[in-house]
């Protein structure tokens, strides 16, 4: 129960887009057509959902103060935290790099549509965003509730895109001020999805 | 850009430290190439700390520190990396950088540290910092490419500054902090929106439709 609220929170209320900005340039980029937003959207929710939990081990067993008491007790002294960002940006690309490569292997036919989008993946803020925000958490997460975090907080990203794909492709037709066109219009469409979204605010199971 | 990238390029001999296209290159990401409006690049954190100036003012001067010194590394490395594994090179230096001001904030300035959370660990992945690496440091010597860096951490920071201003003041109805409409006598009720994201988005929005009616630049749908 309390997973399946932490999942709908992820998903709703704490959305990766509306409440936290993250992922952004690609969320921007990527969102002209509802099918390429769809494809990058699973790519960020697979990555997400394996390096968060990953991410979170590591942070149990080698980087947190004395998580090194496990190779005996010289090392339980050690505190590790400041190499988290170099850490957690590693795993992050070397997950991408071997995800890539396996679909590429295992089945050309996903590769065609995920392939492009998992280089850009490496680089997307809210891989990094969801790994440091799950070690914010107070109390701690669960390895469980790590794991909930990180697929959800894709599904709220994937949401997030394909929603805004499927406005930006009616846009075509609408008579937008020159100036404002493209960028300009897109911002403002995101910031007022972001107030629909608030109407989730306090929302839970 | 891409039209002073190539020129840096074939350029060879030496030429005066402050010559007109190194101006250019300071001068161009403020306004024309601008990394945040035009080359869409580094949204997130833009977004994410301008509720107040101070925050934007350590984030920018955070993110130019990084930028500058990551450009110039990068481009004394560039004939040495590998083009299959540069992404992971190029992540490795940015986030060395990037501890370094962690660290920094955390002993100096705490409070704003606590403030910026996250964001400050995120600058790693801000496109500004990648795509200027991928965009002209792996291409140009070391000098053109620290004056790039400069060139985008400011233009970064104008816009983070603009955002920022208007946050704070039509929201809280303070600038740094200091009440400015209490002090001209006014009582002023902050605007919510304004402390939302939604504010933030609209707001960027907006800057980015002045700047085009003034600069000309137009995009199709």
């Amino acid at each position: 129960m309390d997973l399946i609220n932490l999942g709908i929170r992820s998903i709703f209320i704490d959305n990766m887009i509306f409440a936290y900005f993250l992922g952004m340039c690609s969320f921007l980029a990527i969102s002209k057509k509802v099918k390429t937003a769809f494809g990058l959207g699973m790519a960020v929710v697979f990555v997400l959902g394996v390096t968060v939990p990953l991410n979170w081990l590591i942070q149990e067993y080698v980087l947190n103060p004395g998580a090194l008491a496990w190779l005996g007790a010289d090392f339980s002294s050690i505190d590790l935290g400041f190499l988290q960002f170099i850490v957690f940006i590693s795993v992050i690309a070397a997950v991408v790099q071997l995800t890539e490569m396996a679909i590429e292997k295992f089945s050309p036919a996903l590769y065609g549509t995920l392939g492009i989008f998992l280089p850009l993946i490496a680089v997307n803020c809210s891989i990094l965003g969801g790994a440091l925000f799950m070690v914010g958490k107070n109390p701690p997460f669960s390895l469980a509730q790590a794991t909930v975090y990180g697929i959800s907080s894709g599904i709220g990203w994937l949401l997030a895109i394909v929603a805004l794909a499927g406005v930006r492709e009616k846009m075509k037709y609408s008579n937008v001020p020159a100036p404002l066109r493209g960028l300009g219009i897109t911002f403002i469409l995101v910031g007022l999805m972001s107030l629909g979204f608030l109407s989730f605010l306090g929302f839970s199971l | 850009m891409s039209e002073v990238a190539e020129l840096v390029k074939e350029e060879k001999k030496a030429e005066p430290l402050f010559s007109k296209k190194n101006r250019k290159l300071i001068s161009n990401p403020l306004d024309s190439d601008n990394p945040i409006t035009v080359q869409v690049l580094g949204i997130c954190s833009a977004l994410a700390v301008t509720t107040q100036m101070v925050p934007a003012l350590f984030m920018a001067g955070s993110l130019l520190f990084v930028t500058v010194f990551s450009n110039l590394f990068i481009s004394l490395m560039r004939n040495t990396i590998p083009s299959r594994i540069r992404i992971i090179v190029q992540l490795a230096v940015v986030s060395l950088w990037v501890i370094m001001v962690d660290q920094l904030l955390k002993a100096y300035a705490y409070d704003v540290w606590k403030q910026l959370s996250v964001f400050v660990g995120l600058i790693i992945t801000n496109c500004i910092v990648m795509g200027r690496l991928e965009a002209f440091a792996m291409g140009n010597k070391p000098f053109p490419s620290v004056l790039d860096g400069l060139g985008n951490g400011l233009g970064y920071g104008l816009i983070l500054l603009i955002v920022a201003f208007f946050r704070e003041l039509l929201g809280g109805g303070a600038l740094f902090g200091f009440k400015v409409f209490e002090a001209v006598g006014i009582k002023y009720q902050g605007n919510g929106l304004m402390l939302l994201p939604a504010g933030a988005c609209i707001i960027v929005g907006l800057i980015i439709w002045v700047q085009r009616s003034l600069n000309g630049y137009r995009e199709a749908h």
